[in-house]
């Protein structure tokens, strides 16, 4: 396998098998062969690569990093590395809603932790196991999301809720749930 | 180091030395030119510069500390290597190195071997202040060849680096990060259940105990004491050259004598060459690219006695493993001969015969486990232990080593002419095969047996070979890589070659995994040149002149390429397609 992510060993010599025969033939794998082709089988797309397919699936299945690894012609165990090296990855199934906690310098001054706390008692989870048993909830401390002045904030999916306690992060998760219960 | 400099040398200087620049790639080369040992982890002149271990930090006037394996020579550059700073920082580096370090070097199969170790004693590091806060992590035994112990891991990224580089696996890599970064195989599996070829180079080059051979001692000191066996030693060829290192003797020493001397020490009832078999593949393996030749088909004919090659091809040529040779490796092949004749010379059962090759290599513990080269569940070659093994075992039964009065291989598999012997050295086995087929085609004897032609050091080796108006195209490769890179072409149908010599290792078997830690490439040069002495010391050069292979075809195994000959002597290959 070829490892030098910035070079790209699809020249017109380049030697591939058809990306057909690279994995089970499942609808999954269509659609990763469509980001794959999308980004040219770059070794050099990886990142992006990556983004896709876990935008695709919410994280990264090990079958599926190993089909964008022989797609790419790069190492599984690069590809490997390259997933668990980012925080943004995740390797393991995420909860269809993703909680962001800021714990970085000024959310913790201005007491962070009890609201992490609050939040994860309401969903029974803990740092080892951050997603819901029920998929729908996975919770996670950044370092800082760059919202000082709005400390402490939590991020719900995309949307900042900043000046949060731990009623009102509680009081976020009931509102996501009543409207997952009606939907 | 003297200097005396002409005025037109560019110099530059290092501890008020001036030293000649002369095309060094960076100043850690320089320096230790200057005779100067700064310490290194994760720098290996064989690979890219990483730079992350900062143990070779140098001042350099008006520019402050710098590592020097990636700062390129420049003249003019005054340079210092210890100042109390730099000592300093070193001595930090290092505490910080050890607190996670799991420091059982008592019981680590590497503590002889380690650079962790010796350069803690090099720079005098006489405490430890920091506490380990790494969790102990679980061995990795999920290979047969190598043992992943990831508490001893320093992340200097040498394996990573040498599994991508020289064999373009990639079979283990960097994987999280900061203070959860760890050296893995793919999703975090053992590294006997992926793409991992065997060859070893990553414990080889391994700076700690973090990966190893993994050791069979200890079922071959139980078959030794076990009364109901008889246990037979075969050794490898390029053993011989480099087993006296671990006794304090120069590379490249042959001590056949004293070896074989020490296996009877140890209790082998038996003790024969590997090289024996090595002329026998000669004339199996030659035979079948004659006849290829002459038919013009499955070229090039590939070889197949390296068996992290016959992996590599598995995975990534499936489509061209009708060009390998379907000859056994010779240890496999010794193996076999033993199972099927031992028992009947000796009126004993298969089940009590043992079979302990002493090999150079640890991918040769994999290919003892095939299991097509067992029968009804029986391995031919029952152990397969590396030459540092055996030199553990010599130093476990306290055996002086080299106060042993030598002793000879029994007979008759313990004869070999040089052809065998060369096997340890890339380049050997095409070697040998010529001197084999040019006699074969011209009908002449050789006047002189060499081919210089087909060795030296290149990892890739082109050769043609004109006998009789006969035009014989010939590739030697060391490293995977480069052989990746050949039968990319030959698949392509872009070269002409007629027979691709491939060996795994770094100058082939004599750089194999199993031999003894050396980190210097003038280490492997003095073995190779080794075991063109031995060839030379021995008076015959040409497998066809050993009396004892003629005598095993005539009495048992009767024509060459044979039905006899194929069931005992050839193999077959298993698509592991990576895809």
């Amino acid at each position: 396998m070829i490892s030098d992510l910035n070079q790209d060993s699809h020249g017109p010599d380049a030697v591939t098998p058809p990306l057909a025969a690279a994995g089970p033939s499942t609808e999954c794998n269509a659609i990763v062969a469509r980001i794959v082709e999308r980004h040219g089988r770059r070794a050099s797309r990886l990142v992006p690569i990556l983004q896709d397919v876990q935008a695709e699936y919410r994280y990264l299945p090990a079958d599926v990093l190993s089909y964008v690894a022989r797609a790419l012609n790069v190492a599984p165990a690069r590809v490997f590395g390259v997933a668990t090296f980012y925080a943004h990855f995740a390797i393991k199934p995420k909860g269809r809603h993703l909680v962001r906690l800021c714990d970085g310098t000024a959310c913790h001054v201005k007491d962070s932790v009890p609201i992490l706390d609050a939040i994860r008692k309401k969903l029974g989870v803990d740092a080892k196991n951050p997603t819901s048993r029920d998929l729908l909830f996975t919770v996670e401390t950044v370092a800082c999301l760059g919202a000082c002045g709005l400390a402490p904030v939590v991020v719900v999916d995309d949307q900042v809720y900043g000046g949060m306690t731990p009623d009102k992060g509680v009081a976020l998760i009931d509102a996501i749930v009543a409207k997952e219960a009606a939907a | 180091m003297t200097t005396l400099v002409s005025p037109a040398t560019k110099t530059l200087n290092i501890d008020g030395l001036d030293v000649a620049i002369n095309g060094e790639r960076n100043l850690l080369e320089l320096i230790r030119k200057a005779d100067i040992e700064l310490p290194t982890f994760c720098y290996h002149s064989d690979l890219s510069v990483y730079g992350a271990c900062r143990l070779c930090l140098v001042d350099i006037e008006g520019r402050g500390i710098q590592g020097a394996c990636s700062t390129p020579p420049e003249p003019g550059l005054k340079v210092r290597t210890h100042t109390e700073e730099i000592r300093e920082i070193r001595k930090i580096t290092l505490e910080l190195l050890l607190a996670n370090h799991d420091q059982q070097c008592p019981t680590c199969l590497k503590s002889a071997a380690c650079q962790l170790k010796a350069v803690a004693r090099q720079l005098g590091v006489g405490q430890v202040r920091f506490k380990r806060v790494h969790e102990p992590r679980p061995l990795d035994l999920s290979s047969v060849a190598l043992i992943r112990d990831p508490n001893k891991c320093i992340l200097c990224g040498d394996c990573v680096r040498f599994c991508a580089e020289v064999q373009s696996v990639g079979a283990i890599d960097f994987a999280y990060r900061g203070h959860d970064a760890a050296v893995l195989p793919a999703f975090g599996d053992g590294i006997g259940a992926g793409e991992c070829v065997n060859c070893g180079q990553c414990a080889a080059v391994c700076t700690t105990g973090a990966l190893t051979p993994r050791p069979e001692i200890e079922p071959v000191w139980q078959a030794l004491n076990d009364p109901t066996k008889f246990v037979v030693a075969q050794v490898a060829p390029a053993v011989r050259v480099a087993i006296g290192e671990e006794f304090g003797l120069e590379p490249g020493t042959a001590t056949s004598g004293q070896m074989v001397a020490a296996l009877k020490r140890l209790g082998f009832d038996r003790v024969y060459d590997t090289s024996f078999a090595a002329d026998l593949t000669v004339i199996e393996e030659a035979n079948e690219f004659l006849k290829r030749k002459a038919r013009g088909e499955k070229l090039p004919q590939f070889t197949s006695c390296c068996p992290g090659w016959v992996k590599f091809a598995e995975q990534y040529f499936p489509d061209l493993l009708p060009n390998l040779s379907t000859c056994k490796s010779p240890q496999q092949m010794l193996g076999a001969l033993c199972k099927e004749f031992l028992p009947g010379e000796l009126g004993r059962e298969r089940r009590d015969i043992v079979v302990v090759a002493i090999m150079p290599c640890t991918a040769k513990k994999f290919e003892a486990k095939r299991p097509e080269l067992a029968r009804d569940g029986s391995p031919d070659v029952d152990h397969v232990l590396t030459t540092q093994e055996l030199a553990r075992m010599i130093e476990e039964a306290g055996l002086r080593y080299r106060k042993l009065a030598p002793e000879s291989y029994d007979m008759p598999m313990g004869f070999k002419t040089g052809a065998g012997v060369l096997f340890g050295n890339s380049g050997g086995v095409s070697e040998a095969v010529l001197r084999y087929a040019a006699e074969k085609i011209s009908g002449e004897k050789l006047r002189s047996p060499d081919f210089h032609a087909v060795r030296g050091e290149d990892g890739m080796r082109l050769a043609t070979i004109v006998i009789d108006g006969t035009v014989l195209k010939l590739a030697v490769v060391h490293g995977l890589k480069n052989a990746r890179a050949l039968a990319d072409k030959v698949r392509k149908g872009k070269t002409d070659l007629d027979l691709i010599e491939v060996m795994a290792c770094p100058g082939g078997c004599i750089g194999g995994a199993g031999q003894p830690v050396s980190r210097d490439r003038s280490v492997r040069q003095l073995r190779t040149r080794g075991i063109y002495d031995v060839d030379k010391n021995l008076d015959l050069h040409k497998s066809q002149e050993n009396h004892f292979v003629t005598e095993i075809y005539s009495r048992h195994l009767g024509e060459i390429g044979g039905k006899k000959a194929h069931q005992l002597l050839h193999t077959h290959y298993v698509n592991r397609a990576v895809s």
